[in-house]
């Protein structure tokens, strides 16, 4: 025990670690195993049919393709919103600030009818875009879109901190050196931001892959053309191919948790990052 | 932002530089650490642009589509006896849910953030897991575990008890989902605490539940109560993983987010946006509080710097 806690006079470490650990055990950790001792049911065989039939290989070339893209334009875009709301003033920017949290807020399928009646061919954006022969509802694009809705918040979040504790100290040293403002930015800003930049994205990347609710009411879900991963196992289970469902389901699992430790490791580098600056 | 030092006063001054726009025959001087003009406001007209269509417009149309139809529609959808029943479910969810967290985050900070011990790393890996797990994911573990198929499944069939397509599947689910919330708020806050008042608590003879509380929770009420509502937030809001629990059972086991998706499956648009617009203010009242705890939390900071 001595080498596993230090010694402290304060009491109830017991009592908290013990309900902490069975509460995990029970909501967290055992039904989690379940994904993963059913799937070890089946043969490597049998698994990798499953997981590799030309729909599922569809679904995640969709997932992904979109869940990057999304990402990207999040990225841009989170930084710009998070640049402006740090450096510059404008009226309103309080309420501009508390909003940017919104897709964390409103209920993912709120968002996704939302979406889907602006982007229909006679929603308010839709009746626009469909003259020009783009149509975003019912199609791939519209996954992007709700995806790119969902994943704002994470960029502006993880930079918006990072940014106000830059010193303008360092701005400065690079004017009087000679820079302008752009040569400032992408030498001097840009490297200091850049692993939160990294993070934010990884972060709206996970959450874009997993994400269920905002998207199945614009995409249209099509087999082959927009039907997403996580759709794939809510089809499956309703038509009680467990084994199915649970297979796919591990495979998401395993995404999932690299890319937690991938994002883990980006916060570990950010915050050197930032302690070295 | 810190207040500029005296000695860098005198750098600013030096760091400007004189601009001449020979049209308006102004001169005004720009700091060198920023942008012209130009550059900053067509900046801050590209982001508001981005958030308007993205965000803002998408909030609006749920309030506008909901009240198309006119405000009898609006009433009638929401006093629906489905839409009721959702309603209570919803509320009936997130007074479990958030509870239950609410005592996990207490007991999961206290340990993590008073005491030093081996493994804590990965505690707080393992309590932040849910989050990056697919709502359907979250949902379908459940099924594994308590559904016909599952592990339980059998033994619960032949006592009569129902967990999956019934509410206590619904609120497991959401509980998995919102684990999360509360605790890593007070993490980081119980850690920046320390522990120095509570030993000196301790010392005086205080017992350990008088110690957390008159001492440790007046110093992390706010945490707490900004956990609550962001967990309150999901609980109510939840879908992939309720929907995959619930079996949509009308007036029994829909809530509020499930109804939005049969009324609108149903192309019901004017009740589903109805029933949507509850969810929005929801979100709405959920923002506004986290902005005026943010505020009072800075306010808060500034008067402990003064000290």
């Amino acid at each position: 025990m001595s080498s596993f806690k230090q010694y402290s006079i304060l009491p109830g470490f017991n009592l908290a670690l013990g309900f902490t650990l069975l509460y995990l055990s029970l909501i967290v950790l055992i039904p989690l195993s379940a994904a993963f001792i059913r799937t070890a049911e089946l043969t490597w065989p049998e698994f990798w049919s499953i997981a590799t039939t030309p729909r599922v290989l569809a679904s995640y070339r969709l997932t992904f393709g979109a869940s990057f893209a999304a990402a990207t334009v999040n990225a841009f875009f989170g930084l710009l919103v998070a640049w402006v709301l740090v450096r510059y003033h404008f009226p309103g920017k309080k309420i501009v600030d508390a909003l940017v949290d919104l897709p964390f807020a409103l209920p993912t399928a709120v968002a996704g009818i939302a979406l889907t009646a602006l982007y229909a061919g006679n929603g308010w954006i839709g009746q626009f875009l469909e003259p020009l022969g783009i149509k975003v509802a019912f199609t791939p694009l519209g996954i992007f879109v709700a995806l790119t809705f969902i994943g704002l918040p994470f960029v502006v979040r993880t930079v918006q901190p990072v940014l106000e504790d830059i010193e303008t100290e360092l701005e400065e040293a690079a004017a009087t050196l000679g820079a302008n403002r752009w040569q400032t930015f992408t030498r001097v800003i840009f490297p200091a931001l850049y692993p939160a930049l990294m993070t934010g994205f990884a972060l709206a990347f996970a959450r874009a892959i997993g994400e269920y609710g905002s998207v199945i009411f614009i995409a249209g879900n099509m087999p082959m053309i927009s039907e997403i991963t996580p759709l794939l196992i809510i089809t499956k289970l309703e038509q009680y191919d467990y084994a199915g469902a649970t297979a796919l389901s591990v495979v998401m699992l395993v995404i999932s948790f690299t890319l937690l430790l991938i994002i883990n490791l980006l916060q570990w580098w950010s915050r050197r990052r930032s302690m070295q600056a | 932002m810190v207040e500029p030092a005296p000695q860098h006063a005198s750098l600013r001054t030096i760091m400007t530089t004189t601009i001449t726009f020979p049209l308006a025959g102004k001169t005004f001087r720009q700091r060198a650490t920023q942008e012209p003009v130009w550059v900053r406001r067509s900046l801050i007209g590209l982001a508001l642009v981005f958030l308007t269509l993205f965000l803002f417009v998408p909030l609006i149309s749920v309030f506008y589509e909901a009240l198309k139809k006119g405000m009898e529609v609006y009433v009638a959808a929401i006093t629906d006896p489905d839409a009721v029943s959702a309603i209570k479910l919803t509320l009936l969810v997130a007074a479990i849910a958030v509870p239950l967290n609410l005592i996990f985050g207490i007991a999961a900070a206290w340990a993590i953030a008073k005491f030093e011990f081996r493994g804590k790393n990965l505690l707080i890996t393992l309590i932040d897991l849910p989050f990056s797990v697919s709502p359907v994911v979250s949902g379908l573990i459940y099924v594994l575990v308590f559904g016909l198929q599952g592990w339980l499944g059998p033994w619960l069939a032949e006592h009569d008890l129902k967990i999956i397509f019934a509410v206590p599947g619904i609120v497991l689910a959401t509980v998995f989902v919102t684990v999360p919330f509360i605790a890593r708020e007070l993490i980081p806050l119980m850690q920046a605490q320390g522990t120095e008042e509570e030993e000196a608590a301790v010392v005086l003879g205080a017992s350990g539940w008088q110690t957390f509380y008159h001492v440790t929770l007046p110093n992390i009420k706010w945490g707490l109560l900004y956990g609550a509502i962001l967990c309150n937030a999901r609980a109510m809001g939840e879908f992939g993983a309720v929907s995959v629990v619930s079996g949509h059972i009308r007036g029994s086991t829909n809530t509020m987010p499930l109804h939005v998706e049969i009324l609108y499956n149903e192309y019901n648009f004017a009740a589903a946006f109805a029933v949507a617009s509850l969810l929005a203010l929801l979100a709405l009242v959920t923002l506004a509080l986290k902005t005026l705890i943010e505020f009072r939390n800075k306010q808060h900071q500034k008067q402990r710097g003064l000290e």
